[in-house]
């Protein structure tokens, strides 16, 4: 259990959210060219990385706003909260 | 809307009336059903055009800082999301109100919706409300952080609630979704029973 600090609600219990998977999978901008396995990379393969790693959660019991963090995947810190859209803090 | 005399609170099948007392005298917390609360739904951007013609329909302007409520003249307007807010009227002036939110906010992107019977209020006071709260609820209840003219969504003994703290007593309006308002009048009878609940008319 940890807490989470929603961009708009601030910090708020985990069980408030839910998360949403791997953050910044950008849809291909013509699918109609990707080979099945490309295609199928996009729709189910994630990374899984023990670490750092960028996902979408979303305050569902609050105020149902989308958004991304950064949390370690082995101590469950979360490194930055930030809006949909944006990029994550510290990389271009 | 259904005929005034055909018209039954949420929790009107637990004969509530029958339970309560006049004076909630020494008891440390209250419970009651406030019936028939007017809600409206507002959604738009809050830009300065928007605050204004909501004010001028209100007479106060919907606040803009999260987790909190404004209010007069018994109606409010509690923050639930950067373009979400409820707005909350006394019993049957919830029409008149989302008609002159729309007639303000005529030809601006918005929303106004009546939701009134969407959700029941549950009213909750006494010097161990907050005691009562705490078992069920995640958010930072202490007076430090949730005080007076305080909101939030969340949840309560699992049910999705907006909590309102109207007086640092403290008391507290929940406002719950209808299914959910018999369990969580349940829930909260037997949270509170080791304070001795009294029941109050709402």
């Amino acid at each position: 259990m940890f807490l989470i600090e929603c961009p708009w609600c601030g910090p708020r219990d985990e069980s408030e959210f839910d998360c949403g998977g791997e953050a910044h999978i950008e849809r291909p901008a013509d699918p109609a060219e990707l080979s099945d396995e490309a295609w199928a990379d996009y729709l189910f393969m994630r990374t899984n990385p023990k670490g750092r790693h960028r996902e979408r959660w979303v305050h569902a019991c609050g105020c149902r706003r989308w958004f991304n963090i950064e949390r370690d995947t082995v101590s469950h810190r979360i490194t930055a909260v930030y809006r949909m859209g944006r990029k994550p803090p510290g990389r271009r | 809307m259904a005929e005034a005399y055909l018209r039954q609170g949420v929790l009107d099948h637990l004969h509530l009336d029958a339970r309560a007392v006049r004076e909630p005298g020494e008891a440390r917390v209250a419970l009651c059903e406030r019936r028939f609360v007017g809600k409206v739904s507002l959604r738009g951007r809050p830009t300065k055009r928007f605050l204004a013609a909501v004010g001028q329909a209100l007479g106060f302007e919907p606040p803009v800082a999260a987790n909190t409520a404004a209010g007069k003249g018994g109606r409010a307007a509690l923050w639930l999301g950067p373009d979400e807010w409820l707005v909350v009227t006394p019993p049957g002036s919830a029409g008149e109100t989302a008609e002159a939110l729309r007639a303000a906010l005529k030809l601006q992107h918005c929303a106004v919706t009546e939701i009134s019977d969407g959700r029941a209020v549950i009213g909750l006071s006494g010097a161990r409300a907050r005691e009562v709260l705490m078992k069920g609820c995640p958010l930072d209840l202490h007076a430090r952080a949730f005080k007076a003219g305080h909101c939030a969504q969340s949840t309560l003994a699992k049910a999705l609630v907006i909590l309102h703290q109207t007086s640092d007593q403290p008391a507290y309006d929940i406002y719950v979704e209808r299914s959910f308002a018999d369990y969580l009048w349940a829930w909260l009878e037997d949270a509170a029973a080791e304070y001795g609940p009294a029941i109050v008319q709402g």
